[in-house]
């Protein structure tokens, strides 16, 4: 059999840190980077007698999260146990929601790259989002021999986000993380920071013949923190499956490690030594119940959402699905966008979103800088859009005058403009004159165009343009030119 | 001046006729003569009450003295005490000091009263009999070949020996208004979240509450009013204000309880109960009538199911709550052990005892997969069933009375090989905290051996008041209450 005749089927289960100040069930601090156990208070180590509260702001934040995706808002919901042995788990259970999850189905909408330079449009339903807390870090190599407990982390919140079996590629998964990743920070109840654990993802896995209705067994791949892992973890988890399958084996149910260094994904633990979490109902915690109006209240105050946005810019400025989708990848790069056309006029939409996806972008990845430190304002692009919009200069003067701007050279593209006189020339008399110096001295390209060799007309509007020193207006040129040679 | 009303000793304290110190060293000199006999103490911290009663007779000087200002008193050792040893009846936490105060043991601070030391419990708090604790057993001051009752056995015993006038206890299925009955004082379980539970080692979280013994209704109600209220750390806890629960704690003539309606169950008083025990209880339900109160036959037809359901409950939510014992950060570790779950395994063999093992078993069981509907589920539809029988009781009266106990104090050993015999002495008392229903405990009596008989008042939701005040008209009438064991 070949490789086409297989289907993946592929979940994820997403675990972010909402941004919370205190943990989510005690008063404590979860900035990362404290010395270990400085932010436990004695509900974190889950000394004899203490008790959870549980913490309004991360209610709010799933709240956030289940508007935004149009999901069901449990009007009750119920904290459980989960119960297991483990030294970072203090309590030997962890406070998670089980049978009656805060957020109840929702839709992710995404662009999935096709591989081909092309983009397809994709919408990932959603199981669930539950709220629960983090456990603790063992520290496994600091100690000789022995494994230190560092409770920083323990209590801290989760929204665990559960997507159904829906993606069918890597790239679909990896798609569909980066949108969940770019939601969960435009709407503010995650930093999304992957290196520091505020993101990951759990991929399960399966595959089965095309065509199959029932899905096949599937292995979980755990603690995945970036998507470069994502896509690895699952390319190689699908091949070894289906070489599995090929070689007569069968999958068995398990939880599997990736391993960045060697890539490739380890068993952990299978099906039969699974745990037995005897979840049930937290009796310290009573029913979490949201009412219609703390609903409400969220809801207006939740800023414009992104696929709203990308609907708009396609809809009031033309934009094409992907650079809408492009521009609305971060709610950072939306704002400077809808800055940059608030200046420069919705008429130069177009131009400015080639501008912020195009050149800014490209140089704020080579500083790698964040666009919220781009040293190049939007007013300030705006200010140079507006010239290539009226002719003052070219797209090739532009892209000079872009350069001086980021380099602090003047404060407007007007001022550069004006500084280094790079204004375009419109006048036509004067780039009459200089066609005709060019025609004068190229008598052989002249010729060769009207011999029929179209390629000469071009060489001819560059020498033109160079002559200029880039200034003249490249339309003019170009009629003017035809005229003269007609 | 131990032995007097708590009114009366505020009044001594408030006139500097006797001072706190002069109370603590009074307690403390009774708990160095009789805690050998009886084994009420865990934990005598005379330095930290002598400390206290210096700082309460500051304040009374100042006249900044309340109605508990000075007054000695035990905790239950299974409220975390800053600085003392906080033992829970258990050899895992033999060596474990809490940083932390209970709500309880705060507020009861910051009312000025001067904790003497920390009471003998059932370890956990699980047992009906005070035999199950790691520091040994407490005995009956009535007769120390009896126990007092658990798991507040300590308390118990420790006030019925007038050893300190009041202590703070915990009843999950029985265990304040059981050992207050055999100890022959009073006791009062309030209303589920009335009294705040943090810092107050949790055995079954949605049955535990704290509450109050004393010697007199009187007293518990005082004692209660300055335990209770909201504490915004204890998410189950009310969000009632501050309660004066003595307010009917008053004189009013001749018929004092007329108008009020006692319920009878007649499932309690079917069988089960003993002779010793029907007379007096009958006796106390007599003069409750002579008091002007009427009585009304109701109805507990699912009350039988309380034990089952209980050993169901409690059990899970033990065998979770207890997880956190785990000899990783606190508490007793095994001295040798091979890996993590080797660890686990010896430390907690050997810092629990088996009434608690067995718990955690049970507990295990009913939570587990392919278990829980049939077990956790089940319970707790009959836990509903439950309180809806009581909800229909008190359509017709507005207290339930009954036996508290089915016998007297029973021998020490007598039913320790027979958990189900043991299960079953809180045949009465388990149905109320399933349904979470205030109730207490009073002195009704004497029976076989002259072992004190109690008679328990069941209220409904909030009624601590009534309670308190319906039984505080029986005390100013009988003086069963004033019967003190002799010897301490």
């Amino acid at each position: 059999m070949s490789r086409t005749d297989w289907e993946v089927v592929i979940g994820l289960e997403v675990h972010t840190q909402l941004n919370t100040q205190s943990k989510i069930f005690s008063g404590a601090s979860i900035a990362f980077g404290a010395e270990p156990n400085a932010q436990a208070c004695a509900v974190d180590i889950a000394l004899p007698g203490v008790l959870p509260v549980l913490n309004k702001g991360a209610v709010e934040r799933a709240i956030r999260f289940g508007l935004a995706v149009g999901a069901t808002i449990a009007p009750k919901s119920i904290f459980a146990r989960k119960n297991y042995f483990y030294p970072d788990l203090p309590k030997g259970y962890q406070i998670s929601q089980y049978e009656l999850p805060v957020v109840v189905g929702g839709q992710i909408p995404l662009l999935v790259p096709d591989g081909k330079g092309g983009a397809y449009e994709k919408v990932v339903n959603l199981t669930r989002a539950h709220l629960e807390e983090d456990a603790g870090k063992s520290l496994h190599e600091d100690f000789h021999g022995m494994t230190g407990i560092d409770l920083n982390r323990a209590g801290t919140p989760l929204l665990e986000i559960v997507s159904e079996p829906e993606m069918r590629s890597s790239a679909e998964a990896v798609a569909y993380a980066k949108a969940l990743h770019a939601l969960v920070r435009w709407i503010d109840i995650c930093d999304g920071n992957m290196q520091e654990g505020s993101f990951r993802c759990d991929a399960n896995v399966s595959v089965r013949p095309r065509g199959q209705a029932e899905f096949g067994t599937r292995r979980e791949i755990k603690n995945l923190n970036s998507f470069r892992f994502l896509q690895q973890a699952i390319d190689f988890e699908v091949q070894w499956q289906i070489d599995l399958i090929e070689d007569g084996g069968k999958v068995q149910q398990a939880t599997v490690l990736f391993d960045p260094d060697s890539g490739e994904t380890r068993a952990m633990r299978s099906k039969e030594d699974a745990h037995d979490y005897r979840y049930f109902p937290d009796p310290d915690l009573l029913p979490l119940v949201i009412g219609a109006d703390w609903i409400e209240r969220v809801k207006g105050e939740l800023p414009e959402l992104p696929a709203a946005l990308s609907a708009r810019f396609q809809g009031e400025y033309g934009l094409s699905a992907y650079d809408a989708t492009t521009l609305t990848a971060s709610r950072e790069t939306a704002q400077f966008y809808l800055d940059t056309v608030a200046a420069a006029g919705a008429a130069n939409a177009k131009t400015c979103a080639n501008w912020v996806m195009g050149d800014l972008a490209a140089r704020l990845n080579k500083a790698e800088l964040d666009i919220t430190a781009s040293p190049v304002s939007a007013t300030q692009l705006a200010g140079l859009v507006a010239r290539i919009a009226d002719n003052t200069i070219s797209n090739a003067i532009a892209k000079k005058v872009f350069e001086a701007l980021w380099n602090k050279e003047g404060e407007s593209a007007d001022a550069i403009i004006d500084a280094h006189g790079l204004k375009q020339v419109t006048d036509t008399g004067a780039i009459e004159a200089i066609i005709d110096e060019v025609l004068a001295a190229n008598q052989k390209s002249v010729e060769e165009f009207r011999a029929g060799k179209e390629k000469a007309f071009n060489a001819l509007v560059g020498q033109c343009m160079k002559a200029s020193k880039g200034k003249a207006n490249p339309a003019q040129v170009n009629e003017l030119l035809k005229k003269k040679l007609g | 001046m131990i032995d007097s009303s708590l009114k009366d000793i505020a009044a001594a304290l408030r006139d500097r006729k006797v001072s706190a110190v002069e109370l603590a060293t009074e307690s403390l000199a009774r708990i160095d003569a009789g805690n050998a006999r009886i084994n009420a103490f865990v934990t005598v911290d005379h330095d930290g009450a002598l400390t206290a009663a210096r700082a309460a007779d500051a304040r009374l000087a100042a006249g900044n003295g309340g109605p508990l200002t000075g007054i000695p008193l035990a905790h239950k050792d299974v409220f975390c005490t800053e600085g003392v040893l906080t033992t829970c009846g258990s050899k895992m936490l033999s060596n474990f000091v809490s940083p932390y105060d209970a709500h309880v043991v705060s507020l009861l601070k910051a009312a000025g009263t001067v904790m003497v030391g920390k009471a003998n419990m059932d370890e956990f708090a699980m047992g009906s009999s005070n035999e199950n604790s790691h520091f040994g057993p407490t005995r009956n001051p009535w007769n120390t070949d009896k126990v007092p009752g658990g798991s507040s056995g300590g308390s118990a015993a420790a006030v019925a020996a007038r050893m300190v006038p009041i202590a703070t206890g915990t009843d999950t299925g029985g265990s304040i208004r059981q050992p207050a009955a055999l100890c022959g004082i009073t006791g009062i379980k309030p209303t589920y979240g009335r009294v705040s539970r943090y810092g107050m080692i949790a055995y079954a979280s949605s049955l535990d509450q704290g509450g109050a013994f004393g010697c007199s209704a009187e007293d518990c109600a005082v004692l209660l009013s300055a335990m209770a209220g909201h504490d915004p750390r204890d998410s189950t806890s009310l969000e009632q204000g501050p309660e004066d629960f003595a307010r009917e704690c008053t004189q009013v003539g001749a018929q004092p309880l007329a108008g009020l309606r006692i319920g009878l169950p007649k499932e309690f008083f079917a069988e089960g109960m003993s002779d010793d025990v029907r007379a007096a209880v009958e006796a106390a339900i007599a003069e409750y009538r002579k008091l002007g109160a009427t009585t009304v036959e109701v109805s507990l037809p699912n009350a039988r199911l309380a034990i089952p359901a209980y050993y169901v409950i409690a059990p899970a939510e033990a065998s979770s709550n207890l997880s956190r014992f785990d000899g990783v950060r606190y508490g007793h570790r095994a001295a040798e052990y091979g890996d993590l779950n080797d660890m686990y395994c010896k430390s907690r063999a050997q810092g629990f005892g088996g009434e608690v093992k067995r718990r955690i078993l049970v507990g295990t069981y009913v939570l587990s997969h392919g278990y829980y509907d049939a077990y956790y589920i089940k319970a707790q539809k009959l836990r509903r069933l439950i309180a809806n029988d009581f909800a229909t009781a008190f359509e017709q009266c507005d207290v339930i009375a009954g036996p508290v106990s089915p016998t007297v104090a029973f021998g020490i050993g007598e039913k320790s090989d027979d958990p189900v015999q043991m299960y079953l002495s809180d045949i009465y008392t388990i149905a109320v905290n399933l349904a979470g229903l205030p109730a207490l405990s009073h002195p009704a009596g004497f029976g076989a051996g002259n072992l004190p008989v109690g008679l328990q008042l069941i209220g409904n939701y909030f009624g601590e008041a009534r309670l308190l005040g319906t039984a505080h008209q029986f005390q100013l009438a009988t003086d069963w209450h004033r019967q003190a064991p002799a010897g301490f």
